[in-house]
C-alpha cells in the first residue's frame, strides 16, 4: 500500500495524509530525512496522545453529568447512585457526535492545508479537537460545533502557519468566536442541560437551568451548589468542565508525564486564590455577598480548573521563559476570578483570561528576557572593569 | 463617458485614456489597493461594513470627496504655499465633506442617519490626505481626477465585499432585502441563527485579513521578500 503514496506514485498528493495516518500510534521504521537526526520515543504525537488520555475523564464524567443533569430536569433516577448506564449512555449518544464533528471538520481541514502546503500532519489539532467538545454546553448544535472549529482551524492556526504558531489557544479561539456569534447558545440558562422531553416527561418544578455561576451573576447567591459538589462535579456546566476532581486526575497525568507545566498550573491557582482573598477581605464592608463565597469554593467553581489544567499550560500560546509562566499563570488566575465576580455580563472569565494572556504572553517573555540581558551584562561590565 | 470626453481634450501628446493614464484607475483596484495594501481607511471599513447599503453610500460619498478634491487641489497646486499646503488641503477636504454630508441628509436622510458622524470623518480618511498630497500636488488635473477615480473604487470594492458577507452572515439580507428565509432561524422552528460576531467590527478585521489572503495568493508580487 505504501509504494501508491511514495513519491511518483499515484496517489502522491495525499502522501502527507498517509504519512500521519501510518505514523499515528506507532513509529516507522524510516529515518529522519533532514534537520537535527534525534529520534526520541516521545515525539508531538505521543505528547498528545497523553493530554488525550489526561482529558478522558473529563470526557467519561462529562457523559455521566450530562445524563444525571437530563434525568435531574425531569425528576427521574435523581440520587446521584441511581441509573449510572442510563445516564451514561444518554449522556454518550449527547457528546459523541460532538466529538465527532468536532474531530471530522477540524482534522478534515487540517488534511486539505496538509495537501496543499506538502507539510506533515501536525498533530496538533488530535488535543484542540478533544478540548472543543468538552468546552460546548450540551445542547450546542452540531452545525455551530463545525463553524466553530473551522474558524478556530483556519482563522486561530493555519493563517499563522500552522501547529506550534498559533497566538491563541485554538479551542478557547472556537468557544470564543461561538460566545460572541451566537450568544444565545453558548451563555444564560437554556443551554447547559439537555431538556428534550419524550413523551409522558415533563420538567421538574422550579427546574432553572442555570449554571452555579449564572445563577450567582444575577445575585442568586443560594442558588451556587455547595463547594464540595462542585469538587466531584455535580452541576450544570459545559460537558467536561464541571468537576475538579476529573481535572485534578487529568493535572496528575500531565504533572508525572512532565508534559504540563506546574508552574503554569501552581501560578493560576495562586492568583486565583490571591484574588479571591482580596474578595473575601472587602466583600464584607462592601456588602457583595458574591465576594464572599470562600476561596476553595470559588475556585471549585465553573471551569477554573479546567482552564488551569489544559487550557492556560497549552506549550505554544503560554509564557516560554520561567519566570515568564509565573506572572503569565498569576495573571489568568487573578483575571479569570476578577471577571467572574465584578462583570455581570461575563458569568465565567477563564476563557476571557487565558485568551488575554495568551495575547500578552510574548511581552511578558521579551521583558524577561530584556531584564535577564540586563543583568548579565551589567554583571559583565564590573567583571572587565 | 469614455469617448464622449475623450474626443475635445485630445490635442496633448498623450490620451486621455492612455496607457499610463488606464493604470491610475486599474492600478489602485489590485496591485495597489488603498486597503488590502497600503491599508489606509481601515477604520471605516470597520465601521460602516454592517450593511451593504452603508457601504454603497459611503463609498459614493468618499468617490465624490477625492475625485473633485484631486481635481481642485491639482488646479491650485502652484498658488499653494508649499509650507501651509496641509491646512489648504484639510480645508477644501472638510469644504467637500459638508457638501457631501448636506447632500446626504437632503436625498437619503435615513441612510445618513445610520452613516452619520462616518461622513464627517471621511475628513480623516488617511485614503483622503494620501491622495492629495502624493499625488494631485505634483499632478495635473486629469491624472488627479483619475487617481482619486481609481482609489476611490478600489476602496469601494473591498468595502462592499465585507459588507456583503457581513451582512449576509449578521443579518441574513443584502442590501436590506432578506436573503436567508424567516423559515429556517430558530424562533421559526428552523435551526439556523445569524452570526452576532459579524456584526461586531472584530469580524470586518477578519474579513479583510482573508480578501489580502486570497489577494496575494494570487498575486504573488505583492509577497514581501523576507
Amino acid at each position: 500500500m505504501k509504494p501508491t503514496f511514495a513519491k511518483g506514485g499515484k496517489l502522491e498528493k495525499l502522501h502527507w495524509v498517509f504519512d500521519g495516518l501510518e505514523t499515528f500510534l506507532f513509529t516507522p521504521g524510516h529515518a529522519t530525512e533532514k534537520g537535527a537526526h534525534i529520534r526520541d520515543g516521545i515525539d508531538l504525537k505521543r505528547t498528545m496522545s497523553i493530554v488525550i488520555l489526561a482529558m478522558v475523564p473529563c470526557l467519561l464524567f462529562g457523559m455521566w453529568n450530562v445524563g444525571h443533569q437530563h434525568y435531574l430536569a425531569i425528576g427521574e433516577l435523581v440520587g446521584r447512585g441511581d441509573g449510572f448506564l442510563e445516564k451514561f449512555i444518554f449522556g454518550a449518544i449527547k457528546v459523541l457526535p460532538i466529538v465527532v464533528v468536532s474531530y471530522g471538520v477540524g482534522l478534515g481541514i487540517e488534511f486539505l492545508f496538509t495537501t496543499i502546503k506538502g507539510h506533515p500532519i501536525q498533530e496538533g489539532y488530535l488535543v484542540s479537537g478533544m478540548l472543543i467538545p468538552l468546552v460546548m454546553p450540551v445542547d450546542t448544535p452540531l452545525w455551530m460545533v463545525a463553524v466553530g472549529s473551522a474558524f478556530a482551524v483556519i482563522i486561530g492556526k493555519e493563517v499563522f502557519g500552522g501547529t506550534g504558531m498559533n497566538v491563541l489557544n485554538v479551542a478557547l479561539t472556537a468557544r470564543a468566536f461561538l460566545f460572541f456569534a451566537y450568544p444565545t447558545m453558548m451563555s444564560g440558562d437554556k443551554v447547559w442541560v439537555n431538556t428534550g422531553l419524550e413523551e409522558g416527561q415533563k420538567l421538574v418544578d422550579g427546574f432553572s437551568g442555570a449554571t452555579s455561576l449564572g445563577h450567582a451573576a444575577s445575585g442568586n447567591i443560594a442558588g451556587v451548589v455547595p463547594m464540595l459538589d462542585s469538587f466531584w462535579g455535580f452541576e450544570a456546566g459545559s460537558i467536561g468542565e464541571t468537576s475538579a476532581f476529573a481535572c485534578l486526575i487529568g493535572a496528575a497525568i500531565l504533572l508525572l508525564t512532565g508534559i504540563g507545566s506546574w508552574r503554569i498550573m501552581l501560578s493560576v491557582l495562586l492568583g486565583g486564590a490571591a484574588m479571591s482573598a482580596i474578595f473575601n477581605a472587602v466583600g464584607p464592608s462592601i456588602g457583595n455577598e458574591y465576594m464572599q463565597i470562600p476561596v476553595l469554593h470559588q475556585l471549585m467553581l465553573g471551569s477554573f480548573f479546567f482552564g488551569l489544567v489544559f487550557m492556560a499550560t497549552d506549550p505554544v500560546t503560554a509564557a516560554q521563559t520561567n519566570t515568564g509562566k509565573w506572572i503569565y499563570g498569576f495573571l489568568i488566575g487573578l483575571m479569570a476570578i476578577l471577571i467572574r465576580v465584578v462583570n455581570p455580563a461575563y458569568p465565567e472569565g477563564m476563557m476571557l483570561a487565558i485568551l488575554f494572556m495568551n495575547v500578552m504572553a510574548p511581552t511578558i517573555d521579551h521583558f524577561v528576557v530584556q531584564s535577564n540581558v540586563k543583568r548579565r551584562m551589567k554583571r559583565a561590565a564590573l567583571q572587565t572593569a | 463617458m469614455s469617448t464622449a470626453t475623450a474626443a475635445p481634450a485630445a490635442k496633448p501628446a498623450e490620451g486621455l485614456f492612455s496607457k499610463k493614464n488606464r493604470k491610475l484607475i486599474t492600478d489602485p483596484l489590485n496591485d495597489n489597493n488603498p486597503i488590502t495594501v497600503q491599508v489606509l481607511g481601515i477604520c471605516s471599513a470597520l465601521a460602516i461594513t454592517v450593511k451593504v447599503q452603508n457601504a454603497v453610500v459611503m463609498s459614493l460619498s468618499v468617490l465624490a470627496v477625492v475625485v473633485v478634491g484631486n481635481m481642485v487641489i491639482s488646479a491650485l497646486r502652484n498658488l499653494i504655499p508649499g509650507r501651509i499646503r496641509i491646512i489648504a488641503q484639510l480645508v477644501i477636504a472638510a469644504g467637500l465633506v459638508t457638501l457631501v454630508d448636506i447632500v446626504l441628509k437632503a436625498y437619503v436622510y435615513d441612510v445618513s442617519k445610520q452613516v452619520g458622524v462616518y461622513v464627517g470623518l471621511i475628513i480623516t480618511n488617511c485614503i483622503l490626505m494620501g491622495r492629495y498630497e502624493a499625488f494631485a500636488m505634483g499632478n495635473k488635473v486629469w491624472p488627479s481626477a483619475l487617481d482619486g477615480l481609481g482609489n476611490s473604487l478600489g476602496y469601494a470594492w473591498i468595502l462592499v465585499v465585507v459588507a456583503f458577507f457581513r451582512e449576509l452572515f449578521g443579518s441574513g439580507s443584502i442590501m436590506g432585502l432578506r436573503v436567508i428565509p424567516e423559515s429556517v432561524y430558530a424562533t421559526s422552528g428552523g435551526a439556523y441563527f445569524n452570526n452576532n460576531m459579524m456584526i461586531l467590527p472584530p469580524m470586518a478585521l477578519v474579513i479583510v485579513g482573508i480578501i489580502i489572503w486570497i489577494q496575494r495568493s494570487r498575486n504573488t508580487k505583492l509577497i514581501e521578500q523576507a
